[in-house]
């Protein structure tokens, strides 16, 4: 017997050793002792814990069957009688992220013991799971590892000796949980306080903070447009009539490029949109009204511009997710600069 | 997107009509435009008028990524 704190950690097919996307349909398992990142975990738990066995699921397994994989899962965790339960990262692994959120979850409530998870922001299983789970945010692959494991251990340790954590200092995604507490003057005085401070230019902290963006420095400027390729991208949906991609008219799945080589303006015979987050019937009648080729090829023939891009980038923003909106834009980004494009006029709906 | 093409090394010019959306969402030059589902038009004008209200927001958002900017800046006149 020894009185190290009992860890149970939770695992799908990958990490847990088992195989990749061929062995995802396994049924939930256990093995004693530490499985793949369990080593690193355990070094990060150092002595005063110990983890006494690793659960393995299958993620598919999982997804499509995840009452009774939880249950089962729930099930061999609690045979090791733990005092603490550890699931991933799951970095931004969807199914898995799913996973070690439900497991997490229903082990809270039924073992009433500490969960703690890691998942990259955009996991599905992070919005799903955020409220009732302490889930440590991680990059959004395998390769922040070694970042994730020693702040999922940190947490862990806290919440199981019950001492307070905060997102800030701990590193979790926020639970959304609002602590009552007797503040020494009113909500009105605080209020004024703060903007005072805020007109002041003076440092204050809000006491409702909004969503994080991250935020990128300005470029320089074009140094001379009447040499400058500029070009042309929309998240307001113009495709060609027809919509040849077949771009969603929501969560967009993808982003379209298209020639305008030869094109002088746009026409509703020529081009549409394809979004379906705003009335359709201004853009149809004339795509310009969204994507200004008529004007831009004025100002190229003028020499105001050097020349305009010859291919123009579309997608829908219409309910697309915040990661895939990057990843297109990012791809984009990526053609703009091998074509040499100087600048870029960007509209949305 | 905008911040990915910027990100990428180009000066990027939003156009659009909800500003507030633009500044949370993190672009740096901005051109406010006419209404969600005709941003660079206006139905109501004849198009002669209309074009040429196009062309000035068109020149305005030029202007934009001709000007150096030090973080956000909305380019309403």
């Amino acid at each position: 017997m020894n009185d190290k704190l009992r860890v149970v950690h939770y695992l799908n097919q990958f990490f847990g050793q088992i195989g990749g996307e061929d062995k995802a349909g396994i049924t939930p398992i256990d093995k004693p002792g530490h499985v793949g990142p369990g080593m690193a975990l355990a070094a990060a738990l150092g002595d005063a814990a110990q983890i006494v066995g690793t659960v393995i699921c299958g993620d598919t397994y999982f997804g499509e069957n995840m009452d009774k994989a939880t249950d089962e899962v729930v099930e061999l965790i609690s045979k090791y009688q733990p005092d603490l339960v550890i699931a991933g990262p799951a970095f931004n692994a969807g199914r898995y992220g799913t996973a070690c959120g439900a497991v997490c979850a229903a082990v809270a409530e039924r073992l009433k013991v500490p969960v703690v998870s890691g998942m990259y922001p955009e996991n599905p299983g992070v919005d799903m799971f955020r409220s009732k789970v302490y889930i440590v945010e991680t990059g959004d692959s395998a390769a922040g590892m070694r970042q994730a494991v020693p702040k999922m251990a940190a947490l862990a340790l806290k919440l199981v000796a019950g001492q307070a954590v905060s997102p800030a200092v701990d590193g979790y995604v926020s639970r959304g949980i609002r602590e009552n507490y007797f503040a020494e003057t009113t909500g009105a005085a605080r209020a004024v306080e703060m903007l005072v401070k805020k007109l002041k230019g003076d440092a204050f902290t809000t006491e409702y903070p909004m969503p994080k963006f991250d935020r990128v420095e300005p470029n320089a400027p074009i140094a001379d447009m009447s040499k400058a390729t500029i070009a042309l991208v929309t998240s307001g949906g113009i495709v060609p009539k027809g919509n040849p991609d077949h771009i969603e008219s929501s969560s967009a799945s993808k982003f379209g490029r298209y020639s305008l080589e030869g094109v002088d303006t746009l026409t509703a015979d020529s081009h549409q949109t394809a979004h379906g987050g705003y009335d359709p019937v201004y853009a149809n009648q004339n795509p310009n009204r969204v994507l200004p080729v008529d004007v831009m090829r004025d100002l190229e023939r003028e020499g105001v511009i050097g020349k305009l891009h010859n291919t123009f980038y579309a997608t829908v923003g219409n309910g697309t997710s915040v990661a895939n909106a990057k990843k297109y834009a990012a791809a984009i980004a990526n053609e703009l600069v091998e074509a040499k494009v100087q600048g870029v006029v960007l509209t949305s709906t | 997107m905008v911040k990915e093409i910027e990100r990428a090394g180009i000066p990027v010019v939003h156009m659009c009509t909800v500003v507030p959306i633009s500044l949370t969402v993190g672009a740096n030059r901005i051109v406010p435009t006419v209404a969600i589902p005709h941003p660079l038009g206006n139905p109501a004008l004849t198009p002669a008028e209309e074009k040429s209200l196009r062309r000035s927001l068109v020149e305005r958002a030029l202007n934009a990524l001709s000007t150096p900017v030090e973080g956000q800046q909305v380019f309403d006149k």
